[in-house]
């Protein structure tokens, strides 16, 4: 209980990169063949160790209910990757807070701190697949309210040991304690993403949280007004400067050493693929949105650039193997990204970089804004009454160190 | 005195095309009408057919390219629309509908509208009442009350004798023009301004229920 906890964190690093899927089953276009849902998986679980391995900090799953995808249960995958992995950041895109009962998004992601050793955080988002609110109970039209008051609970049950809850949605609450208790008493961090809503924004400003705009879909004009509105926001409410504001942003690539090799390999896929085939043209397209198709140079020059549109900023994640793209040619995209861009970009986002401007946010960083250099404290239950209502508090007053050395801290009273 | 500024949409295909003819007297009507009251007034005239692509794609994509996008903002900020369809297979035109397919939801809510249809006989001019109206009625626009047709024979010698096209041009026109002068000129709600979604002088504690606020 001494050792294991903190040491995993990934380095401290200004600016987290890595890659994001929304695990869609696609044919590949060029051969016919669509894999199958275990093959995608394990394919899933092979890309996000290559990407520790290439060196990219973070992987970040979504969420569906419905074929042709096949991540239903998050935790679940990104438990078995954290195993077998021992930087890589993991985290989501996106956790639905509108149809997920804010309650076992709270112990289940407790969960996943716990296991992976604190190097998971999730985002936030409320889904854009119209039937998964009747199937799990809800109501697309109060898809906002959902999100709002979801949020507001498990924001709660994070903090507070025991918690009394009311709201409009969700079953009344008494004195519940949501198990286990964040790992080092230091809740998770959240991002909340969102495409096109302004009081998502807001929602991420009021908590002080980070706002994941998506990128991919819409031209870079309508994220910069929904992230200048996040980042004054943020200040609105206390958080810090405007610049302090935690951001990050999507985007897409594909990369051959020649561009037009990477544009004659990539257009099948684009063409055909399910969000935005037989539309645009991939020109079209990759000059109103992030999407670049080409020399690794290109990405880099285009990706150096977000910054002048939407401040620094903290995270950068990549959809890297949707659009039925085989694994191989995913791999080799994660060599290029890891092996030639990411280093590069690295190195030009931190040049001029303002030192007020927060480094991207680890469980390492929560739990030293935290407890500063008196070392993180475990929670250690009381003798369970199986009672949480007329008693004291379910956990000891003094708690437990992770911190071993930190003697002050040992014997610190109160959490 | 403000400009008021006029959007015209017009969605016939050919070139030249009597639906932009019928869009081009419907706007000539309502300025001089409005002069006549003293209120200048500009007129942003679109083709869809120039936006058809853009449209398609914005249906398949979800966003709007940028040339679309600035056409958009243009009719949603406008005082007034006159809104101008060829008569298909008995009611809008599809690209018609299209367009407003990919309008904001609450884009028009409160914006007069003139409605202009046109097709090659009179037997459909019914369609402007029981197909086009109740659209912009869904989406809480203020259709003026009179709608007007444009059959071909409209242009010519055969047209309607009694009420002729001129007549119902002027008399939509002046319906439109007086819901203008009668209204404040349009205020453009920026929908990223914590003022419009939150509400005057409101927090997110009021998003979250029973807060008085900050």
């Amino acid at each position: 209980m001494n050792d294991t906890t903190t040491t995993l964190n990934p380095q401290a690093s200004a600016m987290q990169f890595g890659i994001f899927t929304v695990s869609d089953i696609t044919e590949d276009p060029t051969t016919g063949r669509t894999p199958s849902e275990g093959q995608k998986i394990r394919d899933a679980i092979t890309l996000a160790k290559h990407a520790e391995a290439v060196g990219l900090d973070v992987f970040a799953l979504g969420e569906h209910h419905n074929p042709p995808f096949w991540s239903s249960s998050p935790t679940t995958t990104l438990a078995f990757i954290a195993a077998q992995t021992e930087r890589l950041l993991l985290s989501t895109a996106t956790t639905l807070i509108t149809t997920n009962d804010p309650v076992k998004i709270a112990e289940d992601f407790a969960m996943l701190q716990h296991v992976s050793g604190g190097r998971m955080d999730l985002m936030l988002g409320r889904g854009n697949t119209g039937p998964v609110y009747p199937w799990f109970g809800q109501d697309i039209r109060q898809g906002l309210p959902l999100a709002i008051e979801n949020y507001a609970l498990l924001h709660k049950l994070w903090r507070e040991d025991v918690v009394d809850w009311e709201g409009k949605f969700r079953t009344p609450l008494q004195g519940f304690t949501s198990t286990p208790r964040p790992l080092d008493d230091v809740p998770p961090f959240v991002w909340h993403g969102s495409i096109r809503t302004p009081e998502i924004a807001e929602q991420a400003a009021y908590y002080g949280d980070g706002f994941f705009a998506n990128n991919i879909f819409w031209p870079s004009e309508h994220y910069q007004r929904l992230i200048t509105l996040y980042r004054q926001r943020f200040a609105h409410y206390g958080h810090g400067t405007p610049e302090q504001a935690i951001v990050g942003l999507g985007g897409q690539v594909f990369m051959r050493a020649n561009s037009q090799d990477a544009v004659r390999e990539f257009r099948p896929y684009f063409d055909n693929a399910p969000v935005y085939g037989h539309g645009p043209s991939m020109e079209d397209f990759t000059e109103m949105t992030p999407l670049t198709v080409g020399s690794p140079q290109q990405v880099i020059d285009r990706y150096a650039g977000m910054r002048e549109l939407f401040g620094d900023y903290q995270r950068q994640l990549f959809l890297m193997d949707h659009a039925g793209l085989p694994l191989k040619t995913v791999l080799e995209q994660l060599d290029i990204l890891g092996g030639e861009v990411v280093p590069v970009l690295r190195k030009e986002l931190a040049q001029n970089r303002p030192a007020e401007v927060p480094d991207a946010p680890t469980h390492a960083s929560l739990v030293a804004a935290k407890y500063r250099d008196q070392g993180p404290q475990e929670k250690i239950p009381n003798s369970n009454r199986g009672d949480n209502l007329t008693g004291g508090a379910p956990y000891r007053e003094t708690a437990g160190t992770t911190g071993s050395s930190f003697g002050v801290a040992a014997t610190r009273q109160g959490a | 005195m403000t400009t008021r500024r006029i959007a015209v949409v017009s969605a016939g295909l050919s070139n030249p095309s009597s639906t932009r003819l019928l869009a081009d007297r419907l706007a000539a009507s309502t300025v001089r009408l409005l002069e006549g009251e003293g209120i200048e007034a500009e007129v942003d005239v679109f083709e869809l057919r120039d936006y058809a692509h853009d449209i398609t794609n914005n249906l398949l994509t979800g966003f709007a390219p940028a040339a679309l996008e600035t056409m958009l903002n243009t009719v949603v900020s406008a005082d007034a629309v006159i809104a101008v369809t060829p008569i298909f297979s008995t009611s809008y035109s599809g690209l018609f509908k299209s367009f407003i397919d990919i309008l904001d939801p609450d884009a028009l809510t409160g914006k007069p509208v003139l409605i202009g249809a046109n097709a090659g006989t009179a037997r459909h001019s019914l369609a402007i009442d029981y197909a086009i109206r109740p659209l912009f009625t869904y989406l809480h626009a203020e259709p003026v009350s009179t709608g007007v047709f444009a059959a071909s024979s409209d242009w010519g010698a055969s047209g309607d004798q009694v009420a002729p096209l001129g007549e119902r041009i002027d008399r939509g026109a002046a319906e439109l023009a007086e819901a203008i002068a009668r209204r404040s000129p349009a205020a453009s709600a920026d929908p990223f301004d914590p003022a419009n979604y939150l509400g005057e002088g409101r927090s997110f504690g009021h998003l979250l229920g029973g807060l008085a606020g900050e």
